[in-house]
């Protein structure tokens, strides 16, 4: 469970990111976070990640209060978390299965349990024939594929992904979107940061859009209809 | 030690060594330099083992001359080495009755003839004694003295406290210069390992981003500092004992140098080899540790 209230966040070099933002995610949701470039979007994942404190206001991750954890407690908060960034940020001289496998290893899971572990996240993704390739002999829907696979391969509570479709054309972009909605039906929170309109409204689920730093709408209704 | 340490031991190890092939030029650089300033230091070093050996050669010459009383035949002056022997700090004595004490002096001497008509009598029994410690030369002549039997003692105070002076200057010189040439590669070693850690950086943010904890992160690269110091100094210590070996063979070689003595290397070779891990390994660890820091702040 994710909850923010009354969170503002003042950059060092004076620029307000956000203010006053009052969000609650419980889990189990699928929820898009939708909002022009420089609407505070990315603030928000920052923050949720313990990447940067906030200025003013209380932030709850999985259980974790980000107000007052410890630095030696911070990689703690960030297993219950998996990240998916627009540039899929893969370590090029690593295999599919050796970018997916150093994430469980960072967590100090035995070689026993990668080794169980891996192939299933793999097949999950749909990537189980790629596990040898290098991140550049494949194509960017599957370096997003494989980004996603080590998000989840940790089990975490959350699956946070920032414009994941950035880099991709319509129909891989739909596939990953389908991705992280099967994810979600087997239980993991997601929240995606996005601005494509046409993508968000394929699919009915919890919008909130972000601009200026507010939170300008927070709707069930699964369209996201900011212009 | 659990399985799951066990593992983290084993990743650290792979990592390490798989970094150091990865990233290949860097790690030539980084041996290279830890080679370099090995090398200089431990040249260094050698030259003042050297210095401080031949120093100490030339301080045990300065002996302490022991006059015997004209009283005393020659077998009972001989009869006084013992006494001599049992003061603290003498090493050794060597009796020189008054018939080669006149000899010797005769010797130094262009024209013999001159000294016709000079009786042994004329000149004492005598003992040259030589010190453990030319540092305590002036409590030992006191010391002697006091032997029954033993007249005047004669000891260059003022030399042996010359070479305690220059010693005592050439052994801080030498630390100065030896502690400023391990900042200076502590300082190198830091730059490179941070050059290393810049280039994979993406790698450490990704490790972060997904929960490893500092010393997880930091792991491999220790190591891989840790491996590379003992390929430096191994690299080193062989090197070293080459240029060594051939320096010594010239100089030794050349007919002018005679009045120095070298230390071979197998005298030093086992504290240059442990010296050189030591320092190879402590530079390659902290060398990482001091480049990590400013990529693990949270």
């Amino acid at each position: 469970m994710v909850q923010l209230t009354d969170v503002s966040k003042v950059y060092e070099n004076g620029t307000r990111a956000l203010t006053d933002i009052d969000l609650k995610i419980e889990d189990g949701e699928f929820v898009f976070l939708v909002g022009p470039s420089g609407s505070g979007k990315t603030t928000i994942i920052k923050l949720l990640t313990g990447e940067i404190a906030a200025t003013e206001g209380e932030i709850e991750v999985n259980g974790y209060d980000l107000n007052t954890i410890k630095p030696k407690k911070m990689p703690y908060l960030r297993r219950t978390l998996g990240v998916i960034f627009q540039d899929f940020r893969l370590i090029e001289d690593k295999t599919v299965y050796e970018n997916v496998a150093f994430a469980m290893r960072a967590t100090g899971a035995t070689n026993a349990a990668i080794k169980e572990r891996v192939p299933y996240v793999l097949e999950l993704v749909g990537l189980e024939s790629r596990a040898k390739n290098l991140p550049n002999e494949i194509s960017g829907g599957e370096q997003q594929r494989v980004a996603i696979a080590r998000a989840l391969v940790n089990n975490p509570q959350m699956i946070i992904a920032d414009e994941p479709t950035g880099n991709l054309d319509p129909a891989r972009s739909l596939e990953i979107m389908m991705l992280l909605e099967k994810i979600n039906e087997l239980g993991t929170t997601v929240l995606i940061v996005t601005h494509e309109k046409e993508l968000v409204n394929q699919f009915s689920k919890r919008v909130v859009a972000i601009d200026g730093g507010h939170i300008i709408s927070d709707g069930m209704d699964g369209y996201y209809n900011y212009e | 030690m659990g399985t799951i340490t066990m593992n983290k031991l084993g990743y650290f190890i792979k990592e390490g060594f798989l970094s150091i092939f990865t990233h290949g030029f860097m790690s030539f650089a980084t041996v290279g330099i830890i080679v370099a300033c090995l090398i200089i230091m431990g040249s260094f070093s050698l030259i003042a083992v050297n210095v401080g050996d031949n120093m100490e050669r030339l301080e045990s010459e300065n002996n302490i001359i022991a006059f015997v009383s004209e009283n005393y035949t020659e077998r009972q002056a001989e009869g006084l080495e013992d006494k001599l022997l049992a003061v603290d700090n003498v090493k050794s004595v060597e009796f020189v009755s008054n018939a080669e004490a006149m000899e010797d002096f005769i010797d130094q001497y262009d024209d013999p003839s001159q000294f016709e008509g000079f009786e042994p009598d004329d000149f004492r029994h005598r003992f040259l004694i030589y010190l453990d410690d030319t540092s305590l030369m002036e409590e030992t002549q006191a010391e002697i003295a006091k032997v029954t039997g033993i007249v005047k003692v004669n000891a260059h105070l003022d030399l042996a406290e010359s070479f305690i002076t220059t010693r005592n200057v050439f052994g801080i010189a030498a630390a100065v210069v030896a502690a400023i040439l391990l900042v200076v590669s502590l300082f190198i070693m830091s730059n490179t390992v941070k050059l290393t850690t810049f280039e994979r950086r993406e790698e450490i943010a990704i490790m972060k981003m997904v929960g490893a904890t500092s010393g997880f992160i930091r792991g491999p690269f220790v190591f891989e500092g840790m491996i590379l110091g003992i390929i430096g100094s191994l690299l080193a210590f062989l090197l070293q004992w080459g240029l060594y070996s051939v320096l010594m063979d010239k100089l030794l070689g050349s007919a002018g140098i005679t009045f120095i003595s070298i230390v071979p290397f197998s005298a030093v070779s086992l504290f240059i080899l442990g010296a050189f891990c030591l320092i190879g390994i402590g530079i390659g660890i902290f060398g990482s540790s001091m480049a990590m820091r400013n990529y693990l702040k949270v």
